[in-house]
């Protein structure tokens, strides 16, 4: 089933006219209502009366996360802030954090390609949602939320922990549908199975899982643990939110990017160069629609590959193959983003603390773990030999970086000079992660 | 009266601790008595040795993250209720004890023990004025 066959199985040549047509409007609109873009154009020596066709999209410059912190938190918002009707944030410390807004007509976009994502995964109105994903500064839970409503399902809106609640609801309103990252599904599965529940025999049988990098080998896993097709849904704040791109259930290869609201282009991650449909590289996205937060050629870091072959379901849109990882240093720890120096700029916040940190990022069963190592000055040990000293400065770090980032971190203090000493920032990273 | 301790600071895995001893061996100091406080991940030595300028010296130079704290030596009778005498008189002062240790050796019939308390001169003053014998540094040292 297709929710908007028109737009979404449009024939390329009409597709990529409409797509010329939109990003002119949205390149005009962006060089006339935001100073950075102005900036960034006039000092590229590039206009927006300069595309003439889709291929002059690669004359403009990049926009990164970056400029988006550069801007924090408004900056690069397009309309007035009277007709913004939704903040979101990515997470981080002041400053660091990139916030996003929407207008009354981005929710809309926003809600009808969830739907579309929704209906590309086989659900209907008859189906119940079990809503997994946070509800809050982080896109998942609403974005989720709202398509589901428009679709006409019916949305639990559990959000994420309190896994034992989210079981018994599992067993006792009988959701249809799953939407959560999927280590979070695994970890349901797992927790519902210590509890006695026969996990395969629920009323589940679709999951729409993402937000963080998995496998084909964790798809079958969920498949089998939770009885269910198990597809994969890709979207990220800065562009949208979920709803990006979404596998479908028919071709169960690849994520169609909603091509009439987004461009995509793969490019090498050194060079900026734009590289031609089946070779991986770094994602980047052009917003074409969005009124609040358009973006220019936004650097997303994830590394994929674009497959232009046509797919059985009947789409026309490009698909993009499953994000094989980072071209930054950010982690994904259960679904949070995590940049290393954001640890570092926590860390830098406490005293008796050597900047000499390394984080160990594992996998305890299903669910991510992250553990920081930290180096304890002479200081400190100078100051007070005693064991609930150096405990207190454990549970500091933990909460802050609780809350902070969001996440939660086991807490190790180590000797002084014994961590490595690094010229590069990303080996202070040691993922044990075996997705 | 008081007595210098040395504090370091340990993660927990197999050779920490011999590490230290190593290091004091080369540099011909005795330890004269120990107390390690540990967690599931690291420890603080604490220790009271023969020379404490040459002790912490090797030590930081060998790359341990070493502190110097100041403890009390207090000579406890050897009989029943003989530490809790010496308790009940901090106490009714309002003397918080932040950990304590026995030492090996002892000063006369007495054991020693060693305090460390939230506020350490205080803590002395009020020992003394209840004829409670603190040793001084040097005898702890070459006991």
């Amino acid at each position: 089933m297709i929710f908007n066959e028109e737009f979404e199985t449009l024939p390329r040549e009409a597709l990529e006219a409409l797509q010329l047509k939109r990003l002119q409007q949205v390149v005009q609109r962006v060089y006339h209502t935001v100073g950075f873009y102005r900036k960034a154009f006039d000092e590229a020596g590039v206009s927006p009366d300069d595309i003439k066709t889709l291929d002059d999209l690669r004359r403009f410059p990049f926009t990164t996360k970056g400029d988006l912190r550069d801007n924090y938190p408004f900056g690069l918002f397009a309309v007035p802030m009277s007709n913004v009707v939704r903040l979101h944030a990515s997470s981080g410390m002041t400053g660091r954090a990139t916030v996003v807004g929407y207008t009354k007509k981005d929710i809309e976009t926003w809600s009808r390609l969830m739907a579309r994502s929704f209906v590309a995964a086989g659900l209907t109105k008859n189906d119940i949602v079990h809503n997994a994903y946070g509800y809050g500064l982080f896109t998942g839970g609403l974005g989720i939320h709202y398509g589901a409503e428009l679709l006409g399902a019916s949305v639990v809106p559990i959000s994420g922990g309190n896994t034992k609640r989210q079981i018994m609801i599992l067993q006792d309103f009988g959701p249809t549908a799953i939407c959560c990252t999927p280590s979070y599904a695994l970890f349901l599965a797992e927790q519902g199975e210590e509890m006695g529940a026969d996990m395969r025999s629920l009323k589940l049988r679709v999951g729409i899982l993402g937000a963080e990098p998995w496998s084909e080998k964790m798809r079958e896993e969920i498949e089998n643990r939770l009885n269910i097709t198990a597809l994969d849904i890709y979207g990220l704040s800065e562009i949208m939110g979920p709803g990006v791109a979404m596998e479908c259930r028919e071709g169960h290869q690849g994520l169609h990017i909603f091509e009439d609201h987004f461009i995509a282009e793969i490019i090498n991650p050194d060079t900026g160069e734009v590289l031609p449909p089946g070779e991986g590289g770094e994602l980047v996205f052009t917003t074409i629609t969005k009124e609040a937060f358009p973006l220019i050629r936004y650097r997303t870091r994830d590394i994929s590959m674009l497959m232009t072959e046509p797919c059985k379901c009947g789409r026309t849109h490009v698909r993009m193959g499953r994000v094989s990882g980072r071209s930054d240093d950010m982690l994904i720890i259960r679904g949070i983003n995590v940049f290393p120096s954001q640890i570092e700029n926590v860390l830098v916040g406490i005293e008796g603390l050597e900047p000499h940190y390394q984080l160990i990022v594992d996998r305890e069963g299903t669910l991510d773990t992250l553990e920081v190592h930290v180096e304890v000055s002479e200081e400190v040990i100078s100051d007070s030999d005693e064991v609930r000293v150096l405990q207190k400065i454990e549970r500091r770090i933990a909460r802050d970086i609780k809350e902070y980032l969001g996440v939660t971190a086991k807490i190790k203090l180590v000797e002084p000079k014994t961590l490595q000493r690094f010229a590069g920032k990303a080996s202070r990273v040691i993922d044990r992660r075996n997705i | 009266m008081k007595v210098e301790q040395i504090s370091i600071f340990l993660e927990n895995r197999p050779g920490g601790l011999e590490n230290v001893t190593k290091v004091l061996k080369d540099a011909n100091i005795n330890i004269r008595t120990l107390f390690l406080a540990d967690t599931a991940d690291f420890g603080i030595l604490r220790l009271i040795v023969n020379d404490v300028d040459t002790a912490k010296k090797v030590l930081k130079e060998n790359g341990f993250s070493v502190g110097r704290t100041t403890v009390v030596a207090v000579e406890v009778p050897d009989r029943p209720g003989g530490l809790h005498g010496i308790l009940e008189v901090l106490s009714r002062s309002d003397i918080t004890v932040e950990y304590m240790y026995a030492f090996v050796e002892r000063s006369g019939e007495n054991a020693v023990m060693i305090f460390r308390f939230d506020s350490t001169d205080a803590a002395i003053d009020v020992l003394l004025k209840n004829g409670i014998t603190v040793l001084p540094g040097e005898k702890v040292y070459s006991l």
